[in-house]
């Protein structure tokens, strides 16, 4: 299904902005040459800012169900004790809420900090803490051409006339700000917008699509309200019931998109991997191997992620995760360095997943994706994944939204939601024939806590014996 | 346990009794919480972790149509251009918005809920002492390759402020104390918990609740119980009965009656993200959800469970309620809003009654209906009295795995630890015990519920749902229940 326009290079896009957004970078400068301040002796310090003016409208039947704005700003402040040349003895950390009045911001800061500072003394030694002492500088501000979320509601309500629409769009400027002891100061800055949404026929039968990007254009919403309908004409047709069983199926960069989520679930981990608990454990052991065709990398370049990670450590453009269907290198945070003696690379502790996950292409024409397929189901979006046999990939799931019997190349019926139970070895590996040559460059729609700058990229794949157990 | 002061709130309603606005009706939902996590890792203290968040949601209904705007500014100028900019909301989305919506009445909420705290907390380094000591206690021996002992404590403050002289003040303490142990052969790996990988042990109260949870000694028995898993054999598969505990009964409560009640969902709210539901609005009174053994309680009212509360997030008072009585589907999980949508397409003459459940995850984001406590009645039957009526089954204790349809309805669960049933007798422990069925003909297949002896007060502060995403705190309570014909596997693997 569709998603936004890929960027092609790393937003490196210098803009002055709106008055608003100089101002958060302004308050982020001044909030970050408040804070050495109020160190005492050898204290250092880290701080991550993190900051969005979000309006958010949820439609139901093509009308407005919740509507409204969300000005959110938090900072995430690291005390360390004795910090020298990434060897702090202790640390503590607190995360506060930024009201946006400077000063009471600092004095809510000085009085954090004294809390940490009565908890130091009594933490024990943390021989697993690294920083990066090598600080740098960087920006990087993306502005969209963005109306105000009212216009854009307007004009989803507007287009969505006639339609069973049910979606959710979110839009405005999201900040990353990062400050150190150690001369880091790094300023991240997007205003993008993200409308998820699915045209429904009856019950559970929709056709689900996107539209996200930095400028917002009604006219491209319009196409792809339009493409979205033609979907949903197929699902008019007499339902075509499917029997638990093996198929072949066409599994669309969503569809793929959820697949490969359940390799992120400590499947790239170096601490998961050192502690026997990763998924893919057996693959980078060297006892279970994909298909050639698959190669997973961490694109950070080619992703929307902020250029440092939390403890300031600069994320490499790019690294190799799996080529040619064997493991290469893991994901490893400051901590797992620590404690196992490896060298860091970008990751963030506690979630060595990849940020900007790219896999590569294959050679299968988009044109021509039924008539590859064949015979059996073509497979749009798949949903609610969890292991059944995590040490073996084993993966269990549901498909969801339009999925269509597809007969001679032609999709001919939908088909009922079918659960699905097979292993990641098997669907990615001698399974897979194919995968389609274009790829979608799919952000990260989630908004738990806060709108998210992850991404992947990926290619539709062609999968046989796909098996179906209820 | 606090050592910064918590934001008094009664300059909240001194600001907001300073807001100004031609509104018919707006309010202030000012949230706090407090929270701190003390964490041990394989021997290795983890960075210490606090985290103190407040802010303030204005919503605003005016002629029928709504609007919020959340922000952490909270003086006066700062709420004003919030409750300003929700009216401006309400009034361009009017003529568009999904129903009008009522302007609440003038009989404003009034009261106050504070959790109930028997024994207070010990002082963070009696704490910390406790989860290195649960920690140590799991390194018995050498396949254990990771081990993990936590506590979290939250402190939350609610105050919710309307022009119609509402004013609701409610004050809760969480605690939730954690217990995860790896161990690996190098062929196979296990990890048991205490009562979930999610914190399924989890409710309000003081340091009584970390005595409930049996955490002190949680480090050694869940370690054994990892090593046990190690060396049993797979679960077999086949159709039999399965009897479940009450940390995977949590599970199956949330996911295939929970979330299936939620009333916005069966309106259709959710359909872009966390799903539809299988029921519909006309089956409630009539549809026969499960056996006649199955009784099923909204129970905001049981003080040590995860998510009691004395008034939801939109001053709606909090009661007990009957969901599902004797088998038959009567009350869906719905707020006033959602009950006054129900009404509108079904007509006026219908009411299909609803919960207190206007939940929202913080001051950020605006309430939709959840689940809050969702509780199983207990029945009559003992444990051994269960056991005795298995011919063949596999008993099942503590989520670990969870998938089910977007109607709610396919499942299927996994558990880390089983133990077989044969000829009404409890024999080996088996590993990666799973099963799959569907909601609708699931619950029909209860035939033995336990009592209160085998009845234990679960939760998470993990439900997911809502756009914008919501993660929300639900409690279920549930005694052991026996199903019967259901078809069971084990990991396809083997190991």
């Amino acid at each position: 299904m569709s998603a936004m326009p890929e960027p092609g290079v790393h937003p490196e896009q210098i803009s002055p902005g709106a008055p608003a957004r100089v101002d958060a970078e302004a308050y982020f400068d001044d909030l970050a040459k408040g804070l050495p301040a109020l160190l005492k002796g050898r204290e250092s310090f880290t701080c991550s800012y993190e900051a969005e003016q979000s309006d958010f409208v949820r439609f139901n039947h093509a009308r407005i169900r919740q509507a409204g704005h969300v000005d959110q700003a938090y900072l995430s402040l690291r005390l360390m004790d004795g910090g020298v040349e990434g060897r702090a003895d202790r640390q503590a950390a607190i995360s506060l809420t930024m009201s946006g009045d400077l000063a009471a911001d600092l004095a809510h800061c000085e009085r954090a900090l004294e809390s940490l500072r009565a908890v130091l003394p009594a933490m024990p030694l943390d021989p697993l803490l690294l920083v990066e002492t090598e600080g740098f500088e960087s920006r990087n501000v993306r502005i969209g051409r963005l109306p105000d979320g009212i216009e854009m509601a307007s004009t989803v309500t507007e287009l969505g006339v006639g339609h069973d629409l049910v979606g959710f769009l979110a839009t405005g400027p999201i900040y990353r700000g990062f400050a150190s002891s150690f001369g880091h100061h790094n300023w991240h800055a997007v205003s993008n917008f993200n409308f998820e949404w699915s045209l429904y026929y009856e019950t559970d039968k929709a056709a689900k699509t996107s539209y996200a990007g930095f400028d917002w254009d009604p006219a491209t919403l319009r196409g792809k309200i339009i493409r979205a309908a033609n979907d949903v004409a197929v699902l008019r047709q007499p339902l075509r019931p499917i029997e638990p069983g093996a198929y072949r199926v066409y599994l669309a960069p969503m569809a793929v998109a959820e697949l490969v989520s359940m390799m992120t679930w400590g499947g790239f981990s170096a601490k998961s991997h050192a502690t026997h608990q990763s998924p893919l454990q057996k693959l980078y052991e060297g006892k279970a191997r994909l298909s050639p065709l698959v190669s997973i990398a961490e694109d950070t370049a080619g992703g929307l992620m902020p250029a440092v990670q939390s403890d300031g450590f600069r994320r490499p453009d790019r690294v190799s995760l799996i080529e040619s269907g064997r493991g290469e290198e893991l994901l490893v945070s400051p901590r797992t360095a620590r404690e196992y003696d490896r060298q860091q690379n970008g990751a963030e502790n506690g979630n060595e997943a990849p940020q900007s996950l790219d896999m590569a292409p294959g050679s299968v024409d988009n044109d021509h994706v039924l008539r590859e397929l064949g015979t059996g189901l073509c497979i749009n979006n798949l949903w609610y994944l969890n292991f059944s046999d995590r040490m073996n990939a084993g993966v269990t799931g549901m498909t969801r939204f339009a999925t269509f019997w597809v007969e001679n190349g032609e999709a001919v019926a939908p088909t009922n939601v079918m659960r699905f139970d097979d292993s990641l070895y098997r669907i990615l590996g001698d399974h897979l024939t194919g995968l389609t040559a274009s790829r979608e460059f799919i952000p990260d729609s989630s908004t738990y806590d806060s709108r998210r700058s992850s991404s992947v990229r990926l290619p539709g794949a062609f999968v046989n014996d796909f098996r179906f157990t209820l | 346990m606090s050592a910064l002061p918590l934001v008094a709130t009664d300059p909240i309603a001194l600001v907001f009794g300073s807001l100004r606005s031609d509104a018919a009706f707006f309010a202030v939902r000012f949230v706090e919480e407090d929270s701190e996590t003390l964490a041990v890792r394989k021997g290795v203290p983890q960075p210490y972790a606090r985290s103190i968040d407040r802010g303030a949601m204005v919503t605003v209904i005016d002629d029928g149509a709504y609007g919020y705007a959340a922000t952490p500014d909270l003086t006066r100028a700062g709420l004003q251009e919030a409750l300003d900019r929700a009216h401006g909301w309400a009034q361009a989305t009017a003529k568009t918005s999904v129903i009008r919506f009522p302007t609440p009445p003038d009989s404003a909420p009034r009261g106050q809920y504070a959790s109930s705290v028997e024994t207070a907390m010990p002082t963070r380094q009696q704490l910390f002492a406790l989860v290195a000591a649960v920690d140590a206690d799991a390194q018995i021996d050498p396949r254990i390759v990771d081990s993990y002992a936590s506590l979290e404590i939250r402190s939350t403050t609610h105050r919710y402020l309307t022009n119609h002289g509402g004013d609701v003040a409610q004050t809760f303490r969480f605690v939730l104390p954690n217990v995860q142990v790896t161990a690996s052969d190098g062929s196979d790996t296990q990890t048991r918990s205490l009562a979930g990988q999610y914190n399924g042990f989890c409710q309000q109260g003081g340091a009584e609740v970390i005595e409930r949870s049996g955490f002190a000694a949680a480090g050694a028995t869940v370690a054994r119980e990892a090593i046990e898993l190690l060396e049993a054999p797979n679960c077999p598969s086949g159709r039999m009965d399965v009897l479940l505990m009450p940390d995977q009964m949590m599970l199956q409560i949330h996911e295939s009656i929970g979330h299936p009640l939620e009333l916005d969902r069966i309106l259709g709210d959710e359909r872009n993200m966390a799903g539809t539901s299988f029921v519909t609005l006309d089956m409630f009174g009539r549809y026969q959800y499960g056996s006649s053994l199955l009784n099923v309680t909204f129970d905001p009212t049981r003080r040590e469970q995860f998510a009691s509360y004395a008034y939801d997030d939109e001053g709606a008072p909090a009661e007990r309620e009957f969901l599902i009585r004797e088998g038959v589907l009567v009350k869906p999980l719905g707020s006033l809003l959602s009950q006054a949508r129900a009404r509108h397409l079904l007509g006026d003459h219908v009411d299909l009654g609803g919960v207190a459940n206007a939940r929202s995850s913080s001051w950020n984001r605006a309430p939709i209906d959840r689940m809050a406590n969702l509780n199983i009645e207990p029945g009559t039957s003992t444990i051994d009295e269960m056991i005795a009526g298995i011919e063949r089954g596999v008993m099942m204790k503590t989520n670990v795995s969870w998938s089910i349809d977007d109607s709610r309805n396919k499942f299927q669960f996994g558990c880390e630890w089983g133990r077989l049933i044969e000829n009404g007798r409890l024999t080996q422990v088996v590993k990666n015990p799973n099963y799959r069925g569907v909601s609708a003909t699931f619950w029909r297949s209860l035939k033995a519920v336990g009592n209160e002896t085998t009845f234990d007060v679960m939760g998470t502060p993990f439900c997911g749902k809502g756009e914008p995403n919501q993660v929300i705190r639900v409690g279920h309570a549930s005694p052991a229940c026996v199903f019967s014909d259901i078809d069971v596997f084990g990991a396809e693997g083997g190991a």
